[in-house]
Parts: C-alpha cells; structure tokens; sequence
C-alpha cells in the first residue's frame, strides 16, 4: 500500500513546491502565530483575562503549530516521498517518549530536593 | 514451450526494486536530513532536561522579571520580550529569504541565488549580534555559568519562594542551550558564506543545479525550528 502511495507521489513534484507567493504567506502566517504568543504573553495572561495554566498547552500548540509550517513548507518535507517523512518523523516517537519519562520522573526529584 | 514469463523473472519496478533512489532525493541531501534528526535528539535532550529540572522545582525565576530590557536602547525595564520578539522576527525572515534562494536556485537564476543569500548571511550575523548582546547584557547582571546576582528579589514574581540554587540551574541551562543554538547559528552563518562564494564563483551553475543550496537550507531551516522551541520554553512558559 504504501508502495503505491510513493510511486503515485512520483509524478506530482516537480509541479509541487514553493512558489514565491506560498513562501510568502508561510511567512505571513508564522509571523501571525508569533504575534498571538505575545498578545497572550503580554497583555491576556498579565490582565487577568487567561491563566498561566492555560497558556503554557497554548504556547505549546502554537510552538508545534509553527514548528509544523517549517518543517513542511520552508523544509519542504510535505513534497518529499512518504517514505522519507515516516523515516523522519516516526523517530520523533523516541523523543516524546523521553519527554514522558522525564516529566514523570521530575515530579519525584521534588520530594528528593525537599529532603 | 510456453512463452509466459515465469513470476521470478518479471521485472521489478515499484522503488524499492533497487536501480534508484527510493526516496527520490540525492544522497547528500538526505543525509543532510538525517544528520538533522540526530541533531534534533541532542536538542532535545538539553530541552528536555531544562524541561525536567524546571518541573522539579519549587520556584523559577520568571521570564518577564529576567528579560525586560532593549540592549541598544535606554530601556532598561518594563519591556518584557520585546527584543527576543525582534531576535525572532530576525531569525523568521532569514528562514524566508533562505526558501527564497533555494527558489532562485531551482529557476537557475544565479544573481537571485547571490541576493538572497547575502540577506540569509546578514539576517545570522544580526541574530548573532542580539544574541551577544542579550549574553552580555546578562553577565553584567551577575548571570553566567555558576554565577548569580546578589539581589534576587526582582527575579522572581512577587507571591514566589526566591532560591538561589534554582536560579542557578536557570542561568547555567540558559547559557547552555542559547549557546548550544548560537553554536549553530554561527556554523550555519559560515557555511551560508562559503555557499554564497561558491554561487558568485559560478560552481552551481556550471554543474547545473542549485542542489547545494537546498542542502543548506536545511541546515539553516532546522536553526529557526530549533529557535522557535527554545523562545517558547525560555522566555514564554
């Protein structure tokens, strides 16, 4: 199955890509998702109107949001075969497991500190 | 005899057939790639840490209470995020005219290559030249590997238990990880120029493709993404 999807990929690329007006709205919206972070980080959270816990998941999403675009588009990895993007990313699982171990095992250093 | 070609000795052609490229880009470029996710797992073992020893924590210094000021100007206080916010900006658009080359290159249009590339170069040097700026600005507050300021009152918000040993481990990760990523920007900053040298020398388009500008690209891309983790995890959570 996924042979096929490769192959049907084939005949797309040359015609796929970034042209210099996607570039430029790319741009636009990772400058947009920036300015978000700030008015959250300078005038929501500060004012009262979100809470701390709620904004940091915020940034977080917007982070992999933006950090989605680059990879994608400014990398181009959207364009490139399925196989290469599995290889890429399904590595990526390791670090998220790193991410769950580490968090869950900080929550027990606090009680070490406090000793 | 019977004419039908037995199954075995069909001819292949689906990409993982051998003879070509499965995945169709050309060999430095992938290992460009690779070599960028082995460095995504350095990355985020330093963010991960950051991210475990913060959780750990009784209380951390805040971010708005520690980056408040413009270097350059004489606003010293009260402008929280203000120039890491231009040090992103900078870093953002680099990343376009850097897309913007690598579109050139495909055109094959070698004075667009060079005018782009020389904004991408600029665009690092100005990153590098805020980055040292905010180390400097830092260190004459008393921050460094090891070392903190006196006072830390105006660190920390103003319910927060203040602990040195804490704003310890803020200052040494801070100064690891933004210089860890500086690290890679001034290699990126060098490699940028040696490719611009290249495009003015004519060597791409003599060989006839703009693929080492791709390459590049990457690299300097991967920079960006790694500076929109660590402007999220220092300075906005």
């Amino acid at each position: 199955m996924s042979l096929e999807h490769t192959e049907n990929h084939e005949h797309g690329e040359a015609h796929e890509g970034m042209t210099r007006k996607k570039i430029w709205v790319v741009f636009a919206i990772l400058l947009a998702v920036t300015v978000v972070e700030f008015i959250i980080a300078l005038y929501l959270v500060p004012k009262g109107h979100m809470k701390i816990e709620t904004a940091n998941p915020v940034y977080i999403l917007l982070t992999l949001f933006k950090a989605y675009y680059i990879v994608a588009f400014f990398m181009h990895l959207k364009f490139e075969k399925a196989g290469l993007i599995y290889s890429l990313v399904v590595p990526i699982l390791f670090i998220i497991g790193l991410i769950l171990v580490l968090t869950n095992e900080s929550h027990h250093w606090v009680a070490l500190f406090a000793r | 005899m019977s004419t039908t070609v037995s199954q075995i000795d069909e001819v292949k052609t689906t990409p993982w057939a051998g003879g070509r490229s499965p995945f169709a880009v050309e060999y430095g470029k992938m290992m460009m790639w690779f070599f960028l996710l082995s460095d995504a797992f350095t990355f985020s073992s330093l963010l991960i840490a950051y991210g475990a020893l913060r959780f750990s924590a009784v209380s951390w210094p805040a971010a708005d209470h520690v980056f408040q000021s413009v270097p350059l100007t004489s606003v010293e206080h009260g402008a929280p995020l203000v120039f890491v916010g231009i040090m992103t900006f900078i870093l953002i658009m680099s990343s376009v005219t850097m897309v913007l080359a690598v579109e050139a290159g495909h055109r094959n249009s070698r004075k667009e290559v060079i005018g782009w590339m020389v904004a991408t170069v600029i665009g690092g040097f100005m990153f590098l030249g805020c980055q040292a700026l905010e180390w400097s600005h830092l260190h004459h507050e008393g921050f460094w590997w090891g070392s903190i300021p006196e006072h830390l009152n105006e660190y920390f918000t103003k319910d927060a238990t203040i602990s040195a040993s804490y704003t310890q481990q803020f200052a040494n990760l801070f100064f690891t990880i933004t210089g860890f990523h500086g690290f890679h920007v001034f290699s990126g900053v060098i490699i940028n120029i040696v490719i611009l040298i290249n495009t003015i020398a004519g060597t791409y388009q003599k060989r006839g493709s703009y693929l080492m500008v791709e390459k590049v690209g990457l690299y300097w891309h991967f920079v960006d993404l790694v500076w929109v983790f660590v402007f999220t995890f220092f300075y906005l959570v």
